[in-house]
């Protein structure tokens, strides 16, 4: 046991001589790295995105379904199929013929809905890849963490499916765009609605996803149903994943509360909704009310996972396939003519990202992205899905209608499973970018 | 018994050519897709992880399924020393390695008292409380699933004294001005595993080494004969987690971010299949099964559909369109089942993992029945006294 602890002199000179020679040598590699004028410079005929979303864990229906919607963009982008949304959007600086005259490539990566995961992965694009944007994600904890790294090796980020308000609030960054709606629009949406069905005097009770983006809905929806005279009464934090809730609900039942309100999304909304009603939660009656419940971030494909359960719950969603504008039909009809069912609102944020950030290079005429950030920020456009929207410059963050739906009481197809039951104006949704804090920073070009 | 004498003039050339093929990576991964830095850091620090598992897993025969903890431990020690003392490597990683020592010793001071299946169940429920309390009671040391980070308004108190508390921009760990991701990042992962490999190297040459595999070889006869194993066991214990810690503490340097599901039991698992994978009780076999398993899943996990068209050109249109969708099962999302088959193939043909594969080639080749291996041989089957 003692010999091990003395090592023989010639040993340690030859380690030290290793060591010193590792140090060395960084200078010898690096060098080369600073010699464009921002990173990962598009030099060839193609510019690559990278599109990083979750293919494996809680929200894996929704990852696939952004790829499809990638993946449609880059061919309409590219002068492919029907051209899609690019001929609705307005303003318009796409040509159907690439990005500033370059073909669009991509690479995808999965983020297994693990910030560790996801940021090798990004990591990955940005170093061995040469992309020039990171977009996706279907996890606020992810796209945060992603946001971040971009925002560090200095390449754009226009995250996907993220409801958290701190992607655009204490964590916002001058690198990254959000063009979904957040989770205090979602308060401010909901809370009339909830009004007039259920009344000003019910008692609620959260079931929240124990990570940033649960703790940040839950706190924005219980600021809005308190404003309307509901009452709390306790809020629980479940692990993200989690698959079998019936130790999180069996409490629901005992504790007085006339309203569950459920702060899931994915799978895991799937599972605890439906765990709920087979508790018999729904055909309860408490304090004189019928039991109800709420699901704040709905979506179709988490609605048709619930199945029946689905009927009559209220929430929120971006985007709903169902919109009659023409930016939805148009867009709504490529996607189905490509893959035989319409888009989820996770698959339309996506898309709109990878087109803004298209039109906004080919607007500034560059890829540089401290460019591509000027010509985003502020940017109003039209004919993508939500009306009239804004890119607010001081947080990063897309304003438009928010709408609040239902789960149909009689759907005609497997698909017409929500129905809209109010587009909810931007100016009831807007609100003063100071009150989540944060701070923007410097944009970064990566070199 | 064996097939190269451990002599110390052999030690001495595997330690080198070890070293040179480290130094190297960026030169011979850039063929394979994988010479760039973020890929290369972690087939490092998971190069490091197993190392550390492998001397109380090869040497000992003690199968740990809790190491994931450590690891956790580890990345968590490391971001609270960036937060509070400021973003120097050096103190993160030794505070990490010590603060992991020290609860390796807890874990392993109850674990060991039992052996076989139970001590490795024990060490899995350890492993799963930390990583429930990483989840629930600690949020407010760990921050739960949204993960440990570095905030500018964190006191950072030798950043502060020596007048860099100002952070303009991102906060990335710093070697007296050298930002630690990219290249510098990998050289500095690159010297720890060179260094924990002359260590290893030692431990495996040393009577304590030996002491090690007897316990593996036949634990009762040893306490018949009146020598108490569980120190020895113990001690192993404790370095092996401290590697697991310096890991850890590497990943939140070349990215300071810490996050619970570092210390899922699939994390635990996946060391147990990079050692056996490369070969369990080897001094390289862990390093070549890490770097297999990262490389998997970094590379095939991003291959897609346009990739294998790529591929698969050459082949004429009815023939590719089939070949792709039969490879596409394999790369993608499903690069577990590639993996699952490689690890299948390599536990029923090859015990020894790769470096016995390699072993039986070089044997192939005919440089005699038990001739070479060169510096790359390490000592597979447990050895007799010498």
């Amino acid at each position: 046991m003692v010999e091990f602890f003395t090592p023989s002199r010639r040993g340690v000179l030859k380690g030290g001589a290793a060591l010193g020679a590792g140090l060395a040598a960084p200078t010898i590699f690096s060098s080369r790295v600073w010699a464009a004028d921002y990173l990962n410079k598009p030099m060839g005929d193609t510019v690559t995105f990278g599109f990083n979303v979750p293919q494996t864990g809680a929200y894996a229906d929704e990852g696939a379904d952004e790829l499809r919607a990638y993946e449609l963009a880059v061919k309409h982008l590219n002068g492919e199929g029907d051209g899609g949304m690019l001929n609705t959007m307005k303003p318009l600086a796409l040509t159907g013929n690439g990005v500033l005259g370059k073909k669009v490539a991509f690479v995808t990566g999965d983020t297994q809905t693990k910030s560790d995961a996801a940021r090798a992965s990004a990591k990955r694009m940005i170093e061995k890849d040469g992309a020039i944007m990171i977009t996706g994600g279907s996890s606020s904890g992810v796209a945060i963490a992603v946001q971040s790294l971009c925002q560090e090796a200095g390449v754009i980020f226009m995250s996907g499916l993220t409801h958290s308000n701190d992607t655009t609030g204490k964590d916002k960054r001058r690198n990254g765009f959000r063009h979904f709606f957040n989770a205090y629009m979602s308060g401010a949406a909901l809370a009339p609605v909830l009004k007039n069905a259920y009344g000003t005097d019910r008692k609620a009770y959260h079931l929240t996803a124990d990570y940033t983006w649960g703790w940040s809905q839950e706190e924005s929806i219980k600021n809005a149903t308190e404003a309307l005279g509901w009452e709390t009464l306790e809020a629980v934090r479940t692990p993200l994943g989690a698959g079998d809730f019936s130790q999180y609900i069996t409490p629901v039942l005992n504790s007085g509360a006339d309203v569950l309100i459920l702060n899931h999304y994915g799978k895991d909304m799937v599972n605890s909704l439906t765990q709920a009603v087979q508790f018999g939660l729904r055909d309860k009656q408490v304090n004189g009310k019928d039991f109800t419940i709420v699901v704040p971030l709905y979506s179709r494909l988490m609605a048709q996972g619930a199945g029946e359960n689905v009927k009559g719950i209220f929430g929120s969603t971006n985007w709903h396939w169902s919109l009659q504008d023409e930016g939805s039909k148009a867009f709504v009809k490529s996607f189905g003519e490509e893959y035989g069912f319409p888009p989820s609102q996770a698959a339309h944020t996506c898309y709109v990202q990878a087109l803004l950030y298209a039109d906004a290079c080919e607007r500034a005429g560059t890829f540089m992205p401290c460019a591509v950030v000027g010509a985003l920020e502020g940017h109003e456009f039209d004919g993508m899905g939500n009306g009239p929207t804004l890119y607010r410059a001081a947080d990063h963050q897309c304003f438009k209608k928010v709408l609040v739906v239902k789960g149909n009481e009689n759907p005609t197809s497997q698909f017409d499973i929500l129905e809209v039951v109010q587009e909810v104006p931007v100016e009831q949704v807007t609100y003063d970018p100071a009150i989540f804090g944060g701070d923007l920073g410097e944009c970064n070009n990566g070199a | 018994m064996k097939p190269v004498k451990a002599t110390a003039r052999n030690d001495h050339l595997l330690f080198v050519v070890f070293a040179v093929v480290v130094l190297a990576m960026p030169i011979w991964l850039a063929p394979l897709g994988a010479g760039y830095p973020d890929l290369m850091q972690k087939f490092a620090i998971y190069g490091l992880f197993a190392m550390g598992f492998n001397i109380l897993f090869g040497l000992t025969g003690y199968l740990s399924f809790g190491h994931a903890a450590f690891l956790g431990v580890g990345s968590y020690t490391a971001v609270w020393s960036f937060k509070l003392l400021g973003m120097n490597p050096l103190p993160a990683i030794a505070l990490a390695v010590v603060t992991t020592g020290v609860f390796a010793w807890v874990i392993g001071y109850i674990s060991l008292r039992r052996t076989g299946i139970y001590f490795s169940i024990l060490t899995l429920a350890f492993a799963q409380m930390s990583y429930n309390l990483a989840y629930s009671v600690l949020t407010p040391i760990t921050n739960g699933e949204t993960g440990l980070r570095v905030l500018n308004d964190d006191p950072r108190i030798l950043d502060h004294m020596v007048g860099r508390g100002e952070a303009d921009g991102s906060l990335v760990a710093t070697l007296f001005g050298v930002e630690m991701n990219g290249m510098p990042g990998f050289y500095f992962c690159a010297a720890f595993l060179i260094i924990g490999m002359y260590i290893s190297i030692r431990i495996f040459r040393s009577p304590f080494g030996l002491m090690l595999r007897a316990i593996k070889t036949n634990q009762n006869r040893l306490n018949y004969t009146g020598v108490s194993t569980r120190p020895y066991a113990l001690t192993a214990f404790v370095i092996s987690g401290m590697y697991a810690g310096l890991a850890g503490g590497l990943l939140c340097v070349t990215d300071p971010l810490a996050g619970a599901e570092r210390m899922q039991w699939t994390a635990s698992g996946e060391v147990v299949l990079m050692t056996i994978l490369g070969g369990a009780g080897t001094l390289v076999g862990p390093i070549i099964g890490a770097g297999l398993i990262k490389y998997s899943e970094n590379i095939f996990s991003a291959f897609n559909e346009q990739t294998l068209h790529g591929i698969f050109a050459f082949l004429p249109d009815g023939i590719e369109g089939a070949v792709v969708s039969v490879a596409g099962l394999f790369v993608g999302e499903g690069w577990h089942l590639t993996l699952g088959l490689l690890f299948m193939i390599i536990v029923i043909f090859l015990p020894g993992g790769l470096i016995e594969g390699g072993k039986r080639l070089v044997d192939m080749t005919g440089r005699g029945p038990r001739g070479g291996g060169g510096g790359r041989a390490g000592d597979a089957a447990p050895q007799a006294a010498e």
